[in-house]
Order: C-alpha cells, then sequence, then structure tokens
C-alpha cells in the first residue's frame, strides 16, 4: 500500500532581494525587489510501506522543502501530497501524531533540560502510555547506547551525542514513517555506522518506511534500495542504485597492473587513466561480459594484478548531477544560498 | 490538556534557574522604584489643586507596579522568536499539538516564573521599608488576587500574539518598540492611570492595557470598590478571549505562507 504519494508538487519562495551598499540600502526602502525561487516545481513519486528511501541532489535541489512538505510544515503552492491516506497541511495534528522527523541541523530536545527530561516531555506531548514509554525508551537507548548522557543537559552533548538522542526522540511513539534529513551530517565514523545501522534494523526488523536525505553517498549505499535524485525541484531519476549506474552510464571498472610498460586498449572498453603501468578500463558489463574481457587481456598481456570494480557512487552521482546542469541550462537557476544548508 | 501543563512545568521551572538575574533585576527595580515614589513626592509637594489619587496610594501604586513589571507582555517569548528566526519552529510544528495552546502554556511561565522570583522579596521590603499599605481590606486582596489571575491570562495571550506576530517582522524591531511605548503609557507602569489628563481616559478604559496592571492595583487599593471587580475582570477577560482569537487567526495565517527558515 503507498504511504506517500505526492504528484507534481509545487513550491516557490519569494525572497526579498536586498541591495549591496548604502545606496542599495536606501532604495530598498523605497522599492524592494523580489525573486522568485522555484523549490519544487512538479515533483512526483509514490512510496510503498516497508521502503527504505534515499532521497539525493545537490545542495538547494529542493529535497527539504520536500521533507517539509510532507511533514505538514510547509503549505505547497499546488499538487496533490497524501501520507498514510492524508493531506499533512490540512490534518496537521493527527498527521504529524504518526510519523517521525529528524531535521540533522537542528535539535527538537530542550536545551536547557537533560536528556531524559526532554523524553518525558515527548511522552506526555504524544501521550504515550507510561508502560509502553519505559519498554520503547529501554529499546532506543540501548540500540543507540546514549545511556550515559541521559541526565545530561542537551547544550553539553556532542554532535553525535545529541543527534544520537534526537533520533531517539523521534520514535519514542513509534511512527511507522519516519524522515531523515541528513542524520549524519557532521558525525565521526562510528557514529555514522551507529545510526546507520540503527535504521537500518529498524527498516527491517520493525518494517518503518524511512526517507532519507543524505550527502553521504555511503549512507545511500549501505541502506537504500530504491534512490531518488531531485535537481532543480524536479525529479531527475528514481530507481535501484543499479538503475542510478546504467542511467548515468558510467558503466563498470577494470583495473590493470602490467608487467611492462606496453599499449593496451582493447576495442570494447575504453582507458580512463594511465599511469606508468597501471591501467584503468570502463566497459559495458551488458555488451561486454566482465569474464570474456578480462581473460582477453590476459592472454594477450604479461598481467601482475587485475581487479573489477564498480565506480564509486559520488561519481555516479556527480555524473546525474552534472546531467541534470546541462539540461537545466536554459531555465533561470536559483542563486546560491546564503545558509550553509 | 496534560501535554501543556507539562510545556508550562517544564518552562517554568527552566526559568525559575535564572536566579542571579532575578537578584539583579530585583536590585535595579528597587531603585527606580525610589526614584518614582520621590519624583511622585516632590509633585505633590508642589502641585495645589485636588488629585484624583492621594501620595501614599501613589507609593503603593508604584512599589507594586514595581514588583510585578516582569508581569507585561514586554517583548515576544524569547525562545520562540528565536525558534522563528532559526527556523527551529518546524520542531514545533511536527509535534501533535495546537501551536498556540503551546505558545500560551509556555507565555504564562514566562509571565510568572520571574514575577515569583522577584515580587516577594521585593514586596516585604517595600512595605516594612518604603511605606506601602497593604490591601484596602480583605475583599479587596481577594478581588486583587482575581484579577491577577486575569493579568497572568491577559498577558499571556499578549505575549502569545507578539510571538505570533514575529512571523512577519523578521527583521524589524519596530513593532515591539511600539509595543513597549503603549504599555508604559496604558497600563500604568510609569504614571498610575487616574493622573492621566481626563482626554485620554475614555481610550484608556476600551484598551486592554489597563488590565495589566492598573485594575488589580485599584481592586488592592479600594480605590476600585469591591462591587466594581466584575466589570474589571469581565474587561479583563473578555479582552483576553479576543487577543487569543486574534493570536490563533494570525498564526493561521502565517501557517498558511510560513516560511521555515533554513534547510
Ligand atoms: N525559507 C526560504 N526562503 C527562501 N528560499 C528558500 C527557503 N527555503 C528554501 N529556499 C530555497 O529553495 C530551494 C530548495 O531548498 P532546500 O532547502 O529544499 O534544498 P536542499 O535540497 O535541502 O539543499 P541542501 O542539500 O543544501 O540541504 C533553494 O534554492 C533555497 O534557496
Ligand atoms: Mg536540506
Amino acid at each position: 500500500m503507498a504511504q506517500i504519494v505526492v504528484e507534481d508538487l509545487r513550491k516557490r519562495f519569494v525572497v526579498a532581494e536586498r541591495r549591496a551598499g548604502m545606496l542599495g540600502a536606501l532604495a530598498g526602502v523605497v522599492r524592494r525587489r523580489h525573486r522568485v525561487v522555484e523549490a519544487l516545481a512538479g515533483v512526483g513519486f509514490r512510496v510503498d510501506e516497508g521502503e527504505l528511501v534515499g532521497y539525493i541532489g545537490p545542495n538547494g535541489a529542493g529535497k527539504s522543502t520536500t521533507v517539509k512538505v510532507l511533514a505538514g510544515i510547509l503549505v505547497p503552492d499546488g499538487g496533490r501530497c497524501e501520507v498514510q491516506g492524508r493531506v499533512p497541511w490540512l490534518e496537521r495534528v493527527e498527521h504529524v501524531a504518526r510519523i517521525g522527523v529528524v531535521f540533522g541541523q537542528r535539535t527538537q530536545l530542550w536545551w536547557d533540560l537533560p536528556v531524559v527530561e526532554s523524553f518525558e516531555l515527548l511522552r506526555e506531548i504524544y501521550r504515550v502510555d507510561r508502560q509502553q514509554y519505559r519498554v520503547r525508551l529501554d529499546a532506543l537507548v540501548n540500540a543507540l547506547d546514549v545511556g550515559a548522557v541521559l541526565d545530561v543537559p542537551v547544550r553539553q552533548l556532542s554532535l553525535g551525542q545529541r543527534m544520537r538522542c534526537d533520533v531517539v526522540a523521534a520514535l519514542l511513539h513509534a511512527p511507522q514513517l519516519l524522515f531523515l534529513d541528513e542524520p549524519t551530517i557532521g558525525l565521526d565514523a562510528p557514529a555514522k555506522l551507529a545510526v546507520r545501522e540503527f535504521v537500518r534494523r529498524l527498516n527491517r526488523e520493525r518494517g518503518t518506511t524511512v526517507i532519507l536525505t543524505t550527502h553521504d553517498m555511503d549512507d545511500i549505499e549501505a541502506l537504500c534500495s530504491r534512490v531518488v535524485v531531485i535537481d532543480h525541484g524536479r525529479i531527475s531519476c528514481d530507481g535501484s542504485l543499479d538503475h542510478l549506474r546504467e542511467r548515468a552510464g558510467v558503466g563498470r571498472r577494470i583495473i590493470v597492473d602490467l608487467e611492462r610498460d606496453e599499449p593496451l586498449a582493447p576495442t570494447d572498453a575504453r582507458v580512463v587513466s594511465r599511469e606508468g603501468t597501471r591501467v584503468v578500463l570502463a566497459f559495458d558489463p551488458v555488451r561486454t561480459p566482465a569474464a570474456a574481457l578480462v581473460a582477453r587481456i590476459t592472454r594477450e598481456h604479461a598481467v601482475r594484478d587485475l581487479f573489477v570494480e564498480n565506480p564509486p557512487i559520488e561519481e555516479i552521482v556527480a555524473r546525474l548531477y552534472g546531467e541534470a546542469d546541462a539540461r537545466g541550462e536554459a531555465e533561470p537557476r536559483p542563486e546560491p544560498r546564503e545558509d550553509p544548508s | 490538556m496534560r501535554a501543556y501543563v507539562a510545556i508550562f512545568e517544564a518552562r517554568f521551572r527552566a526559568l525559575l534557574q535564572y536566579r542571579a538575574a532575578a537578584l539583579a533585576g530585583l536590585a535595579t527595580q528597587v531603585f527606580w522604584g525610589l526614584v518614582r515614589v520621590m519624583i511622585f513626592t516632590a509633585f505633590y509637594a508642589s502641585s495645589t489643586g485636588a488629585q484624583p489619587m492621594t501620595l501614599p496610594e501613589v507609593i503603593t501604586y508604584v512599589w507594586l507596579t514595581q514588583a510585578l513589571l516582569m508581569m507585561l507582555p514586554w517583548r515576544p517569548d524569547p525562545d520562540v522568536e528565536q525558534l522563528i528566526r532559526s527556523g527551529n519552529v518546524a520542531y514545533e510544528l511536527v509535534r501533535p499539538v495546537d501551536l498556540h495552546g503551546l505558545w500560551l502554556a509556555r507565555a504564562v511561565a514566562q509571565r510568572t516564573a520571574p514575577v515569583l522570583l522577584r515580587c516577594l522579596p521585593m514586596v516585604v521590603l517595600a512595605y516594612s521599608v518604603f511605606g506601602m499599605a497593604g490591601p484596602a481590606g480583605p475583599l479587596p486582596a481577594l478581588a486583587f488576587a482575581v484579577s491577577l489571575c486575569a493579568t497572568v491570562a491577559l498577558s499571556a495571550a499578549l505575549t502569545a500574539l507578539l510571538s505570533v506576530s514575529t512571523f512577519f517582522t523578521l527583521t524589524g524591531r519596530g513593532l515591539h518598540s511600539l509595543v513597549i511605548g503603549v504599555l508604559n503609557l496604558m497600563s500604568g507602569a510609569i504614571i498610575p492611570l487616574p493622573l492621566l489628563p481626563e482626554w485620554i481616559q475614555p481610550l484608556v478604559r476600551v484598551l486592554p492595557f489597563r488590565g495589566l496592571l492598573d485594575t488589580p492595583f485599584r481592586l488592592y487599593m479600594g480605590h476600585l470598590p469591591p462591587e466594581a471587580a466584575l466589570q474589571a475582570v469581565g474587561h479583563q477577560l473578555l479582552w483576553t478571549v479576543l487577543l487569543v482569537l486574534a493570536g490563533r487567526w494570525l498564526l493561521a495565517r502565517a501557517l498558511r505562507r510560513v516560511v521555515v527558515q533554513g534547510g
């Protein structure tokens, strides 16, 4: 059953432009100039129950805007959007009682309270029964390993500790649908792994539907069976990682270390780079089976070492983003944003 | 309801932590109280005509003002203001509660906790040393207590309205300085309202601001008889309801076009 249905979603922001300098400021008093940013220009996708979807795109693509609309925080200008059968912004209170949201760059914990008191407040707000709360809290605290910081005021937590506590906070009411907007931003490797592993288990074991926004392609590779790419407010690609690879047309890689410095240029592969005796070739695994290519190379050349790999997902994504850029050339591009988010 | 009470309690407890600030504020308020009493004493010594209030009444009024100054809705709830500026209001919106109700609960804490920290020592000091009188009798005392509760409600409603207005005045401070001016003049915070000129009195009587200080104080001193309490408190509550409705209306509008700042 579809948990999320989005069709032709649109949202524009009107930004008052400040002019530079004193004269500009004076002119601004008289007449303000406005600039329209088309954050969502007709976004559409569906998400079924139990899916774990990666939602990626370059800075300013519209990811957070989409999440805000789905979470009932932002009213779009047009299009259809239903989450669990509800229109988020029309039935905000009923809607948000059944979803969990983590905005990685913010915290929903009360700054000057110890963590556990924030959790208690959330228990009251979501009307979770005391018994259930105990059980859930214990499980979450164990899974995310935050037992040691429960009595610490939030302002004293490290980023990683805070983020894990925020994830706990978002799940105390056991939502069936979870939005994670950059949950691993700024985390060190162990903290990232902990959050990642937790999200994986949440999805596998509890069947929680997860929409994950991130710039960390390792997150995507580790977690997501499906990836939706948004660029300039439009969906540019929607499918599995393999589908993404195909779309980007970057093929597979074969890296060959030759014994001698000799030319190597098979007809059905492209030389990507060559450094001394190391040659990197790209080929299309559908047209050229890897085994045949490897066999031919080892027969015709003296090879010391050889391995086949998928190109790093960063490269695929860079290729996809660039492609969308090329297509979007004709349209006015949103300017770079001032805030770092 | 439990949720709102919990929010109120959390906020209230957090605010009670600011004891050092309260102590400093107490000293300032005592100082200004003394200055104001001196000014009024000089004024009464030099004026010949009959005044609508006696000097001892004015002195009591001044000390009550100093004790309850923090109850006035001087500015939006600083936390809510910060939430809106930073975009963290996003998280307020993903909670299954009525946002205006939530902010009202916080505003009640905001308008009571700091007062609680300051008013008791202030009243004891003013009563024993600086010539503040007690309530005019048991009935005026009761009327004062009831009216003071209505004051908290009224002040919280105004605070919540100001908080909501932050959505529209993200950068401008204009509105807030206007509010401070109006509050100072129209609530009796600077000059007891009975001493204001005759021509402005009709306006003062209609506006909500007298309910923030003047109404409970005059009930306390018996300057308004206890029989008038019903009408006086009615005025406070009517305005509370109107301001809550205005706040809700404005918030609904804000949320339609709201722009949550930042990614
Ligand atoms: N409150 C706002 N006011 C004006 N413009 C906004 C606002 N919020 C977002 N935008 C604009 O909408 C576009 C999409 O922003 P959004 O935050 O959705 O991007 P994002 O995909 O989350 O980017 P990032 O990866 O940097 O977080 C951007 O061009 C941004 O400038
Ligand atoms: Mg974002």
